[in-house]
């Protein structure tokens, strides 16, 4: 994994990403003050279960797999993050550890939005706090319905 | 008075009299489906079908069932079913080997209105076995392709093991006059490709909702969820189809088994448009 400082000028522009896109530009850039670039080859974990969750991820390039451990079944990929997409919300109450592993299918470029850094500017800016949970909770939200309908196993009946 | 001698007509053959046709090839497609193919053992082969539409496939001794056909050709061409065995006709006609005699009765059921499509993007949507009534409909696509706009296509499947027509996808795939896009709700390490339900791969279709023209098959759970999203996209109801399985057992809307409330989906069906069942999709246990 490598990481970065993301310089004011780099291709990876925070308020672009579409989760931040049109949110108050005063958060958006007290987030990006602090954000990290971090590059991930392919098979190299961004996120490691049980590990602190460190912060979230805006996905720009590549894949993660999301990965549990079955017994008898291995490790089974549940869910798959693109470009566009968010990861992670580990980081938002406590014991903020992270509860899946997160590895690179293919090489990832991401933005890392740092845990410390979220909690402080809620607390600071808790409008904007809002308005960004108001955009986290349909994710997890949606996760949580997918999950649902995986349990049916729709497919298998 | 001259009289004339009455003319000869042939007698109807009984509507539940099935075709003796042939097993040419059986290709196992998992490790519970199969897709046979079929021509006339002797005389005349059905009439042509259209993408959509069903037969009834009879293992002799065991019993029928309705089974879509998933391939393209016209009669007198052989004919294709891919068919999961479930049950004890349906594991019957997995077990076929080529030589061996079936009987088919058919086609039947309402196609995919494809003409409709003419003109359009269209957003073919498929999970599981859903796939094998849609292969016709996407060959139409590809026969005609200059006549529809943007074509998208997802197709989802419980694991990697479970797609259908795998060889076949991958050359879908590497087409750039459409684009496949293709994930299953889990896998092992050995899968690279996309993770989650079909819905989710949505967000990342680029279509003109306002003249787009949606194709479904699948599981009804996953057929009203997308439906419900295309129509929070702005895609019109009408022009989402859905086609539905039901217990078909005489297939000409006699019997009833296969009725979705007032619907015989045999008749009225397999094809819907959304509208058409919108609210008894809604309904709990029809």
């Amino acid at each position: 994994m490598t990481e970065s400082v993301r310089p004011p000028e780099s291709a990876l522009r925070v308020a672009d990403h579409p989760f931040l896109r049109g949110l108050d530009p005063s958060l958006i850039e007290s987030l990006a003050e602090h954000a990290v670039e971090r590059d991930f080859e392919p098979g190299e974990f961004v996120v490691r279960d049980g590990e602190i969750a460190d912060g979230c991820y805006l996905v720009f390039h590549g894949k993660i797999a999301l990965e549990v451990s079955a017994p008898d079944r291995g490790r089974l990929t549940i869910q798959t993050v693109g470009p566009g997409e968010v990861l992670g919300w580990s980081w938002l109450t406590p014991p903020y550890r992270w509860q899946v592993d997160a590895r690179a299918l293919k090489h990832v470029r991401a933005v890392r939005l740092d845990a410390e850094v979220l909690r402080r500017t809620f607390a600071e800016m808790p409008e904007a706090g809002y308005q960004f949970l108001l955009r986290l909770l349909p994710v997890i939200a949606q996760r949580l319905e997918n999950t649902r309908i995986q349990l049916l196993d729709v497919h298998g009946v | 008075m001259a009289s004339s001698a009455p003319a000869a007509t042939a007698a109807a053959p009984h509507p539940y009299a099935p075709t003796p046709y042939r097993v040419l090839s059986r290709v196992s497609e998992t490790a519970d489906t199969v897709t046979i193919t079929l021509a006339p053992a002797r005389g005349a082969a059905l009439g042509a079908h259209r993408p959509g539409q069903f037969n009834m496939v009879y293992a002799f001794g065991v019993g029928e069932v309705a089974v879509s056909i998933s391939d393209d050709a016209v009669a007198p061409a052989p004919l294709v079913h891919t068919v999961r065995a479930v049950g004890q006709v349906t594991s019957a006609l997995a077990r076929a080997v080529p030589g061996q005699v079936l009987g088919v009765r058919g086609p039947y059921g309402r196609p995919w209105p494809i003409a409709g499509a003419h003109g359009k993007d269209v957003l073919v949507v498929g999970g599981g076995l859903g796939l094998a009534p849609l292969r016709p409909l996407l060959k139409e696509l590809l026969a005609h392709r200059d006549r529809f706009g943007r074509i998208e296509i997802i197709y989802g499947a419980r694991t990697p093991k479970d797609l259908l027509y795998y060889p076949q996808i991958q050359s879908w795939r590497q087409r750039s006059d459409w684009r496949v896009q293709v994930t299953v709700d889990a896998a092992g390490r050995e899968w690279y490709g996309d993770v989650g339900l079909v819905t989710a791969r949505l967000p990342d279709v680029r279509l003109e909702p306002a003249r787009t023209v949606a194709f479904l098959c699948g599981p009804e759970i996953m057929m009203r969820n997308t439906a419900r999203d295309l129509v929070d996209r702005g895609i019109p109801e009408s022009a989402i189809w859905l086609s539905l399985e039901r217990n078909m057992k005489c297939a000409i809307a006699q019997c009833g088994h296969c009725q979705f409330g007032p619907v015989f989906v045999c008749r009225e069906g397999p094809v819907f448009a959304y509208t058409e069942i919108r609210r008894l999709l809604a309904v709990r246990e029809v």
